[in-house]
């Protein structure tokens, strides 16, 4: 037999093996570089702003981009370049934290319908698809407008609405872990329920959590941006892309610049997440075409 | 015999990319000719290159595999350089191509008349008004009965054996001068797999097509080819008439193969092939067999061999074929250990019955009776510690089904099971308690399968050692690496993955996971029906040693009867979820025994060209037992009459605990097979004489 290297099968392992793979795509190695910008330009912003993004200039009021304001001033003369680098902190903060916390909670239940599966599992079903059926909006707003807005309600309330459908695919890919004999060899020693699910199919469900997590987190930027435009989100003078939008779109005819600057943030992060999601799901051997869309 | 050869490979190399730039060959060097209206099989372990070379023949190369030199010719035509269209046209038309596994090769959603339509269109000259009768001739032509209805069925309505002559029947629509068949009946049942062997056989006399069958079992090549083709590691290693290369081989690995497979005439645990083949582009400068064979020398590790004439005639690549002549080819393997009549109880199934629907909810209710439909029904099997039994039957007869109950994992709709000393086992997993769970172990059939692919071997072993023992640390360790040990793997496979084993290995360590829990009773599920027969031996014999070490009771569950035979100490024989047939081994495989028993043993092909199978009973698959009298009444050559379908037939005990549960006689029975059996060997003998 040969004596080739011992393999190590380590998580850091297969870790840095899915990134090298994604990073060796085009698509995988734009997006990622686009997330990782965005994330940097985050946390620097504040120290990179040539102006102070509530500081208001009536002089200036929806001037064109020059040598001092990048990309031109708003309705009130406020620098658009400075509320632009700074307009995705709170956005990416909020989704940042309703993510991970979404695809978790999604995740875990989803697996556990998976495994118990039966009549239970057909009839909770039933309810998560009757809450799906709703328009996400409207049930926003009813939370919005009871609990208020703020970042202490956002956070909670995106985390909810996107945990759910991601129950749906948890519990479809475990159904199919489930079928197979080691779920069986793991029952027949006697293994909890807890165990089997944290050891046996969490392990196997994980990169398709991975992905859809991914594909979560930009579509709740997309959902954070809409409340901030629809004035639900976050609240003025504090920069923020959906905000900015908002207020800059009535006077679009003649300084578009003041929609530009968001548009491009916005969608170039939303774009690198997407590019990111899919190199990932090529890594990770996931078929994205074949999951149901939610 | 003088004819052109219809399949003319001259040469040929395959091969792939490796991850490091390298090219590794799959195919080396390799000629095949096939002249037409012969049959030409090929063998060899899995990876040895028999597909590929196969497919070759067709001009196809898997995705990532090219042709480094030599040439593949089809009635003259180069397969390799022709244009899409020429080769559409060949292939399917002149050249067939029966794939492994026909039922999932058929298309689900297309009635068989559709299917079959679809390949006159697209290879026959036929008017289209004729198409509908051409299928139904064709249909005729496999066997299938009552072609009419089958036209008009989608596949999963049909069996395994009746998908797998369709296929043939596709092929056939081109009416093509050679078929190319890769593992034709791998998968079926014996009495299935008996059949579709003789309509090939008939078949290839009604035609005079050309054949080439690809498969890993000798019993099927030798009931059906006329040369054998042996291959190992991408070579050919041996060729010769199929009678020579079965009965007189000159190549250490074509009689290793031998010896590894279990027969029922030999009682002996087969010998097993240690080793395994060199993986693409590591075979050295020598024989590439050298690490395993028994008179290896100097010369076979610095010389790689020539395909040479060698003793009768037989192309045989070896150094030392004459030696290789006196090589043994029949099991040396060791007397399976045998169980002490003495022993206290093990297990014991009392009326056992099992079903898979679920009782409802309002009926369980209103305390209704249980009326629902049972898949295995009135099972009582007493075992002792440390035997041996062996469950046979066909699929879907319900021995995996039983296999699960006892786990656990399916509790019985009736009946009880009693563990060890007659202490109560719960029926649920659930309910078991630790001490239970640990000494009822399972080793499923498909490694692949039953163990986790995200963890490594040292996680799969530490989950047992960890939930029945509490270790830890370095005791924890320690145990893994005695274990992989014990199975003859070593400590270094603690951090690879199950992808990164091969199929023999992963099974040892399945066996290993099991025996970690240090049990009493394993249940063994179709545990080497996945392993090539060289690798098969070697498990076989692992869980005999085992055996003897720990003493341990198997309950043991396969659909081939040789490899009960060679590790049971009692079988029993089930149909339709009901036992027919329970005793001592050698008297189960010994006449007189229940119909059935007697068409599942007349089935069993041998690796010998002049056996032939007795094939007294239709391969019809029966879907649910009949409602009253003995389930096996419809497919029994043996049926007495009213009382087979009315009468639940008694069992027929014997002192020595063998029991027949039939309403024909013993003494009956015996006279009636033995001297069939006799009949049977009189006019042989006067042919060959």
């Amino acid at each position: 037999m040969s004596t080739t290297a011992v393999p190590q099968n380590t998580a850091l392992s297969r870790f840095t093996g899915v990134l090298g793979d994604v990073i060796s795509r085009p698509s995988g190695a734009l997006g990622l570089g686009l997330v990782a910008a965005h994330l940097i330009m985050a946390l620097i912003s504040p120290y990179l702003s040539p102006y102070d993004y509530k500081e208001m200039n009536a002089a200036m009021m929806l001037a064109g981009p020059d040598a001092s304001h990048w990309l031109g001033t708003d309705h009130l003369g406020r620098d658009v370049f400075s509320r632009t680098i700074q307009g995705g902190r709170e956005a990416i903060l909020v989704t940042g934290i309703a993510t991970p916390v979404a695809v978790f909670w999604g995740g875990m239940v989803g697996i556990f319908f998976g495994l118990i599966g039966g009549r239970v599992d057909e009839v909770l079903m039933r309810f998560v698809d009757a809450f799906l059926s709703l328009p996400w909006i409207l049930k926003m707003l009813v939370l919005i407008v009871t609990f208020g807005t703020g970042i202490e309600v956002l956070i909670p309330t995106l985390a909810f609405f996107y945990g759910i459908p991601v129950i749906r695919i948890a519990r479809a890919a475990t159904h199919d872990v489930v079928a197979r004999d080691f779920v069986s060899a793991a029952r027949a020693r006697g293994h909890k329920r807890l165990t089997i699910m944290r050891r046996e199919l969490l392990p196997n469900v994980l990169d398709t959590l991975m992905v859809e997590g991914a594909m979560r987190w930009s579509w709740m930027l997309l959902a954070f941006s809409s409340l901030s435009f629809l004035g639900f989100g976050v609240s003025p003078p504090a920069p923020d892309w959906g905000l900015m939008i908002s207020d800059a779109r009535g006077y679009m005819s003649f300084a578009p610049w003041g929609v530009l600057g968001p548009v491009i943030a916005l969608s170039s992060l939303i774009i690198g997440i997407n590019l990111t999601a899919d190199a990932l799901a090529k890594a990770l051997g996931i078929d994205r075409a074949q999951k149901a869309p939610v | 015999m003088t004819a052109a050869p219809i399949i003319d490979i001259q040469d040929i190399s395959i091969g792939f990319t490796g991850l490091s730039g390298s090219t590794l060959p799959v195919l080396r060097n390799i000629d095949l000719s096939v002249r037409p209206g012969e049959s030409v099989g090929l063998v060899g372990e899995s990876g040895s290159g028999k597909s590929t070379l196969a497919l070759a023949a067709m001009g196809y190369l898997k995705r990532g595999l090219r042709v480094l030199n030599g040439s593949s010719h089809f009635n003259g035509d180069d397969m390799f350089s022709q244009s899409r269209k020429s080769l559409e046209h060949i292939r399917g038309g002149k050249l067939g191509l029966v794939p492994q596994n026909s039922g999932q090769s058929l298309t689900p959603t297309l009635r068989i008349g559709a299917q079959l339509t679809e390949a006159l269109r697209l290879h026959s000259k036929l008017d289209q008004a004729q198409y509908r009768a051409r299928v139904l001739e064709l249909l005729g032509q496999v066997r299938l009965p009552d072609p009419e209805a089958i036209y008009a069925r989608f596949p999963h309505e049909l069996s395994g054996g009746q998908q797998q002559r369709v296929a043939i029947a596709m092929a056939l629509a081109g009416e093509p001068d050679a078929l190319l068949l890769d593992e034709p009946t791998t998968g079926l049942d014996v009495t299935t797999q008996a059949h579709i062997l003789e309509l090939l056989r008939d078949l290839a006399a009604e035609t005079g097509m050309a054949m080439v069958y690809v498969s890993h079992d000798l019993g099927a090549i030798a009931r059906v080819c006329d040369r054998v083709v042996v291959m190992y590691a991408g070579e050919v290693v041996l060729e010769s008439t199929a009678k020579q290369v079965l009965t007189a081989p000159t190549h250490p690995y074509a009689r290793g193969l031998l010896a590894s497979i279990p027969k029922l005439s030999d009682p002996h645990l087969p010998t097993a092939l240690d080793g395994r083949p060199p993986a693409p582009g590591k075979a050295g400068a020598g024989c590439a067999f050298v690490d395993r064979c028994g008179i290896a020398s100097g010369l076979c590790r610095s010389s790689r061999p020539p395909l040479a004439a060698g003793p009768g005639g037989a192309m045989s690549r070896c150094h030392h074929a004459e030696q290789a002549n006196q090589l043994p080819m029949t099991s040396t393997g060791a007397d399976p250990e045998r169980s002490d009549p003495n022993a206290p109880a093990a297990l014991a199934l009392d009326k056992v019955s099992i079903s898979y629907a679920k009782q409802g909810l309002i009926e369980k209710l209103l305390g209704k009776e249980d009326t629902r439909p049972v898949t295995v029904d009135g099972i009582s099997v007493a075992m002792k510690r440390g035997e041996t039994l062996g469950l046979v039957g066909e699929s879907g007869s319900g021995k995996s089904t039983i296999l699960k109950s006892i786990a656990g994992l399916l509790p019985p709709a009736g009946g009880e099971i009693t563990f060890g000393d007659g202490g109560h086992l719960p029926q649920e997993v659930e309910r078991r308690s630790n001490d239970h769970l640990r000494r009822i172990q399972l080793i499923f059939q498909n490694p692949d399968d039953s163990m986790n692919p995200r963890h490594t071997i040292a996680e799969i072993l530490e989950q047992p050692l960890k939930l029945y023992f509490g270790l830890k640390g370095q005791a924890l360790h320690d145990r893994s690496a005695e274990l992989l040990e014990r199975v003859r793997l070593g400590a270094h496979y603690m951090t690879r993955l199950p992808s990164q084993l091969s199929g023999g290995e992963k099974q040892r360590v399945a066996v290993a996971r099991a025996f970690a829990a240090e049990p009493e009773l394993v249940l063994c599920d179709e545990v080497t029906s996945a392993l090539d027969v060289s690798v098969q031996a070697a498990v076989l014999d692992l869980l005999n040693e085992l055996k003897q070490e720990q003493g341990t009771t198997y309950v043991f569950v396969s659909h081939d009867l040789a490899v009960v035979r060679a590790l049971s100490d009692r079988v029993a024989v089930l149909y339709q979820g009901r036992l027919c047939e329970i005793g001592p081994s050698e008297d189960v495989y010994a006449l007189p025994s229940h119909p059935y028993t007697e068409v599942l043993l007349g089935a069993v092909l041998e690796p010998d060209p002049d056996y032939a199978p007795k094939l007294t009973a239709d391969d019809v698959i029966e879907l649910a037992p009949p409602a009253q009298g003995c389930p096996f009444q419809r497919r029994c050559p043996r049926k007495l009459g009213a009382i087979c379908d009315t009468d639940s037939p008694p069992w027929q005990q014997q002192p020595n605990g063998h029991a027949v549960r039939c309403h024909i006689s013993l003494e009956e029975l015996n006279r009636l097979q033995v001297d069939e059996a006799r009949s049977d060997e009189t006019p042989k003998e006067t042919l060959s004489a």
